[in-house]
């Protein structure tokens, strides 16, 4: 331990003489407490600094030109800037297409979510609910044991023929037996009297919902509306698997296919300048890294305040 | 998997079905779709698994599809089963040694912060990868550890010789617990660090009386309040020893480092949606999910041999 660096005095505690150093709080703290401190800091920084530096790095080096991407072998903050990658995706339709499609699925998605979880939700918060225990039973069987990829493949490909359609990616996660037992848990909290008093007035158990449960709801609606919201932008694989016409493909999956498939960026050749000067094909790369996380970046602000409260809730109750 | 308690059942025996729709007809109404979906997406999927004893061909439905008893399981037994359950295994095992104790660490640390500021800034910069899409996250692994990219180019210069990042069967399995601890690890904090909210601040106060030092409080009362946080994520990592995260694998997966990618989720989908042998795939995607729950209920036991409240 650096106990020299530090400048020490000394107090009895409990008979014991125990070297302090009065730190900034009025706590007394030992040096070798100080140096845990400086040492915690710098290290969670780094660790804090590691996990958005490649983003940076990327976001910096789209906006590079292809000359200096080149010639100069490492560099995060480019000399000259250019946009000449987002020119080149932005000028075919694939890249815009997509982002739109997946716009659409995560809209369309995140809409029938929050319609099936609440209405099941709801209905399950209700304990007179004839069945209750014996439905709420199979939804937690179903979070233990899944019959697996394929049988759940034929089901939607095979037997609901929903191959090649937007109902194949939006059906099939309609409800996460998760999130739904997580919002039937916060209806019941709801105090009874609230909704008594409504059908008193009159309301049927729907108007009741609408009325007077989904408003007290807004941050629980808002957590989960979120979670699936993320969940539609960021999945490629039922699109992949499910999805036959190329016009249809989101985002991750047109991004998947350029970077790990390597496939060319721009499929609309025809409609290009042939006088365009190909980018270099890193910095197509870096660009369509950025168009596919900017999105999540916009709302994150919104995210990081629900997502830990919605991780919370999770967290106490399970 | 008893999770539900028989409350509210005898006081409604007496009335029936039909008085009780009367008097809710929109709670039954509401129920439905709810109901549809996990018995269409959940239960009837369970309905096909007799396919793994079959040759089942789509066209001639389930139940037309020629009775082939155990050929599939035979089938996969004679191939180099072994190759997938170890990739699996060694895989699952690197990830539980290394991604698993990362965010407890981490949320300890941040736990010891004093300054709150601080605190709050390197948070929302470590919950950032969680919410990147794993397609983007390999992008970028691909750019930045690609022949053209930074990570590659300077460790070429240090090294004195490249290497092949993508590609290596040593280096795959590193790849994937890395990416999984940059993307993971911040998020899995939150969980840890709101359990020890909860720690009553007079035991850390009795203990300074006492003369423990800040190693002894965190190993005496800190990481005490967090054991169960602990054991029962331990318990739900264990029920998914099997799931390697296909969805993550298949993009990292080449034909270069194909002998340490293929786990048996990636073989599931390689044989039974790439090459459509729907049987065979089921047959061995049939025997992960029951060993998966076998995996469940004893990690669930011994949490609860161990003291703890486990899962249910």
């Amino acid at each position: 331990m650096a106990i020299k660096k530090t400048k020490l005095e000394t107090m009895e505690l409990n008979g014991r003489t125990v070297k302090i150093h009065e730190g900034p709080v009025g706590v007394y703290r030992t040096a070798g407490s100080v140096v845990f401190d400086i040492f915690n800091y710098v290290f969670v920084g780094l660790i804090a600094l590691t996990t958005v530096l490649p983003i940076i790095y990327i976001i910096f080096n789209s906006f590079a030109t292809e000359f200096e991407l080149t010639t100069r072998s490492m560099f995060i903050i480019p000399h000259t800037w250019s946009v000449d990658a987002y020119t080149y995706i932005f000028s075919s339709n694939k890249i815009l297409r997509s982002f739109g499609n997946s716009i659409l699925i995560t809209v369309a998605g995140t809409a029938i979510n929050l319609f099936f979880t609440v209405t099941f939700a709801y209905a399950l918060s209700k304990k007179f609910l004839r069945g209750r225990n014996i439905i709420l039973n199979l939804v937690i069987i179903s979070m233990f044991f899944s019959a697996g990829m394929i049988p759940g493949y034929i089901v939607v490909a095979s037997w609901l023929r929903l191959r090649g359609t937007y109902w194949a990616l939006l059906l099939p996660g309609a409800i996460s037996a998760y999130n739904m037992m997580i919002v039937k848990n916060f209806f019941q909290g709801i105090p009874a009297e609230l909704e008594e008093s409504a059908n008193l007035d009159g309301c049927n158990d729907l108007q009741t919902l609408w009325k007077i449960v989904l408003p007290l709801s807004g941050p629980v609606l808002a957590t989960f509306g979120l979670f699936y919201a993320v969940g539609h932008w960021n999945s490629y694989f039922p699109a992949m698997i499910y999805l036959t016409d190329d016009k249809m493909y989101p985002l991750q999956l047109i991004l998947r296919n350029i970077i790990v498939t390597a496939e060319a960026a721009a499929g609309d050749m025809s409609l290009m300048d042939p006088n365009f000067v190909e980018p270099p094909k890193q910095s197509i790369k870096m660009a369509v890294i950025v168009v596919a996380t900017v999105p999540i970046m916009c709302v994150y602000p919104f995210l990081q305040k629900y997502f830990v409260k919605g991780v919370m809730v999770g967290a106490l109750k399970g | 998997m008893t999770a539900v308690k028989k409350t509210s059942a005898p006081a409604h025996k007496k009335t029936s079905f039909a008085v009780e729709f009367k008097k809710h007809p929109w709670l039954y109404i509401m129920l439905i779709p709810g109901l549809l979906y996990f018995i269409i997406f959940k239960y009837i999927p369970m309905v096909f698994l007799p396919i793994a004893f079959e040759n089942y061909v789509p066209f001639s439905g389930m139940l037309g599809s020629q009775w082939v008893g155990l050929k599939w399981f035979e089938y996969f037994f004679k191939s180099s089963w072994w190759r997938y359950l170890s990739n699996t295994l060694i895989l699952s095992v690197m990830s539980i040694a290394f991604t698993f104790p990362a965010p407890i660490i981490l949320a300890l640390l941040l736990n010891e912060m004093r300054s709150l500021h601080y605190k709050k800034i390197t948070q929302t910069l470590l919950y950032v990868p969680h919410f990147i899409s794993i397609v983007i996250v390999v992008s970028i692994t691909y750019v930045i550890f690609g022949t053209d990219g930074i990570v590659y180019k300077l460790t070429t210069q240090l090294l004195g010789h490249s290497v092949d990042y993508l590609g290596d069967p040593k280096i795959f399995r590193w790849m994937i617990v890395g990416q999984n601890i940059w993307k993971e690890t911040g998020w899995g904090t939150i969980i840890f660090l709101a359990a020890l909210t909860n720690v009553d601040t007079q035991l850390y106060e009795a203990a300074m009386i006492d003369g423990a030092n800040r190693a002894q409080r965190l190993w005496h009362i800190t990481l005490p309040a967090i054991r169960s946080t602990i054991v029962l994520m331990l318990v739900l990592r264990m029920g998914s020893v099997l799931d390697t995260g296909y969805e993550h694998l298949i993009l990292m997966a080449n034909s270069l480092n194909r002998t340490v990618s293929q786990t048996l989720d990636v073989f599931v989908y390689q044989s039974g949606i790439q090459n459509a042998q729907y049987s065979y795939a089921s047959a061995v995607g049939l025997m992960k999910s029951v060993v998966s729950v076998v995996l469940v209920v004893s990690a669930n036991k011994i949490a609860h041999a161990l003291g703890e409240d486990g899962l249910y």
